[in-house]
């Protein structure tokens, strides 16, 4: 049977340059660490990702050649995930969580008001779409529309700027969109995000 | 005698990392450089 090698010998090997070695390493500890770190923080999932985030730790350590513990390498790695899971603590401390029961879920009652990504690239698309429509009006409508809709001036500041009436403003308002509604038709465009 | 064992073998599974986390590590140990520059050291992650 082949001798074991010692955790020294592998993690010299890893910084060497030998990645299997760092394999070795994780699967002969595994056990004890992932049993160390559920009995602290009892859960499955947690476990694994401080167990992650310990042997991140490891292996930057290691390859920065910051590792001087030659032959402690359990003890130190113990440490680190000790470290990890009372951050965990700390973390979960500082920000609660709150879980749901089956009777009632905190997302019935407070909802995302950004739209999901598909209705998001619909509305990409309107804008686009509405952009190329607004571009076939004749200029004086189109300076109207942009200034109304896009820059948010009041048909008082767009008379100013265009030095027309705020009645021939409004007017013009009215005919680019009665023009996209017209445009819209002609080419059975279908401008929705439902 | 009255049964108090359990006959699942399992009943109290010890815990370890699934194989997806092992084979995570290796794969960031494999793709991870670190290149020194003066004081400084810079992590590299290459895919």
């Amino acid at each position: 049977m082949k001798p074991l090698k010692e955790d020294s010998i592998l993690v010299h090997d890893y910084i060497s340059g030998d990645e299997k070695s760092l394999e070795i390493l994780i699967n002969r500890h595994n056990q004890r660490i992932s049993s160390f770190i559920y009995s602290k923080v009892m859960d499955r999932d947690v476990t694994e990702d401080i167990f992650q985030d310990t042997f991140i730790k490891v292996i930057k350590t290691l390859k920065k050649g910051n590792y001087s513990e030659e032959g402690k390498f359990l003890p130190w790695v113990m440490r680190i995930a000790h470290n990890l899971i009372i951050d965990h603590f700390r973390k979960n401390k500082r920000m609660p969580k709150f879980e749901g029961s089956d009777d009632f879920n905190i997302f019935s009652v407070i909802g995302d008001d950004k739209l999901n990504a598909e209705k998001q690239l619909i509305k990409d698309q309107i804008d686009s779409d509405l952009t190329l429509l607004i571009e076939e009006l004749p200029d004086d409508q189109k300076e109207v529309l942009l200034m109304r809709i896009y820059k948010d001036m009041s048909f008082k500041e767009i008379s100013e700027n265009t030095g027309v009436s705020i009645n021939t403003a409004l007017g013009r308002m009215r005919y680019a969109l009665i023009n996209l509604r017209k445009i819209i038709d002609r080419h059975n465009i279908v401008l929705t995000n439902s | 005698m009255e049964k108090i064992y359990s006959t699942k073998k399992n009943a109290f599974a010890i815990p370890r990392v699934g194989p997806e986390t092992i084979q995570f590590l290796l794969a960031y140990s494999k793709a991870l450089r670190i290149v020194k520059h003066r004081q400084f050291s810079f992590e590299m992650i290459l895919n």
